[in-house]
């Protein structure tokens, strides 16, 4: 009995080299929009000892994987991405860096 | 008047507002599931309360771009009604069919107790059974609502009378101690342009049958029934 060949299941050829970006979007609250998360985070540092501590600021960092090899293109789809949903442009900025 | 709510995953509060609604008309309204795009025949969309998609990345984000909204954004459009309670507000905000954002309360804990409101503006298919300035009771159950708009945008807000209820004390007035959520201007409800959309943070809709805890939101049901009669 001749033992059946398992072929990769799969809809196309196996990517070749297609070089992959991470877009990283930084999102933080705008400056004026109150930051409770980052004052309670302030408070408790300075309960821990930790001094000199000015102002803290909490946002989010998302790293987005893209199947482009050019970083301009890759820039102007996570700017995109961050104006659509990663951010809400009332109360919060965003920067995005390609790595 | 024919009424459809909206169920998201993660959503809690649909059964009571179906409670709410099917007290003052008689009928069950009709649930709509987040992937559904025909809303024909419906005069008012409900939005209710809870936790959509698990409040990932923002309160509402997720649920904002769900094909349901893009259907009652249409609705809008066309001069339709629609009412976001609690989450049901937040993803209207992220939706842009209200201005502003509701922001983590500013105690930073979870509200879950009852607030006063006070009704602004009574000439509204939700508020035309208040009295102007009368002031009813509702819980609050939420992490997120402290209402956040720019300067120029809050007093757009109160120049046009697009401020539906406040947050105030029993006997009607403004106090830090009142605003429990830390809310600009203690706005804890605001109408669109048109008056045909309302988003607030307080669960009215657990509050229309004595058994639980006093009836104090139904005139905004009878109100949108009686508006809404068709």
């Amino acid at each position: 009995m001749t033992p059946r060949v398992r072929r990769p299941c799969s809809d196309g050829p196996a990517p070749t080299g297609v070089a992959a970006m991470k877009a990283i979007v930084r999102v933080m609250p705008k400056p004026g929009v109150l930051d409770p998360e980052g004052k309670a985070i302030a408070r408790a540092l300075g309960h821990l000892g930790f001094e000199g501590i000015g102002e803290v600021r909490a946002g989010k960092l998302i790293e987005v994987e893209l199947a482009t090899a050019d970083a301009k293109a890759a820039r102007e789809a996570a700017a995109a991405m961050a104006e659509a949903l990663l951010a809400n442009t009332v109360i919060e900025s965003f920067s995005v860096e390609i790595a | 008047m024919r009424a459809g709510i909206t169920i998201f995953p993660g959503i809690n509060r649909e059964r009571d507002m179906a409670i709410a609604f099917r007290k003052v008309t008689g009928k069950p309204p009709r649930m709509l599931w987040h992937q559904e795009t025909d809303l024909s025949g419906l005069d008012l969309i409900v939005i209710p309360g809870g936790f959509s998609f698990g409040d990932y990345l923002r309160a509402g984000a997720m649920a904002a771009h769900s094909p349901i909204m893009g259907a009652i954004r249409r609705h809008a459009e066309r001069g339709g009604y629609v009412l976001g309670a609690c989450n049901g507000f937040q993803i209207l905000t992220e939706a842009g069919l209200l201005p502003g954002a509701l922001l983590r309360n500013a105690s930073l804990r979870f509200l879950s107790m009852d607030c006063h409101l006070r009704v602004e503006r009574t000439d509204t298919a939700f508020t035309g059974h208040y009295q102007r300035g009368q002031v009813f009771r509702a819980p609050l159950a939420h992490g997120d609502g402290n209402y956040f708009a720019d300067e120029a945008t809050l007093d757009r807000l109160e120049g046009e009378g697009l401020v539906a209820f406040r947050y105030a004390t029993g006997d009607g007035r403004l106090a830090p101690e009142a605003n429990l959520n830390g809310s600009a201007r203690a706005i804890a409800g605001i109408f669109s342009g048109n008056l045909r959309i309302l988003g607030l943070m307080p669960h009215a809709e657990d509050r229309v049958d004595p058994l639980a805890g006093g009836t104090d939101g139904l005139p905004l049901f009878e109100g949108l029934a009686a508006a809404l009669a068709a």
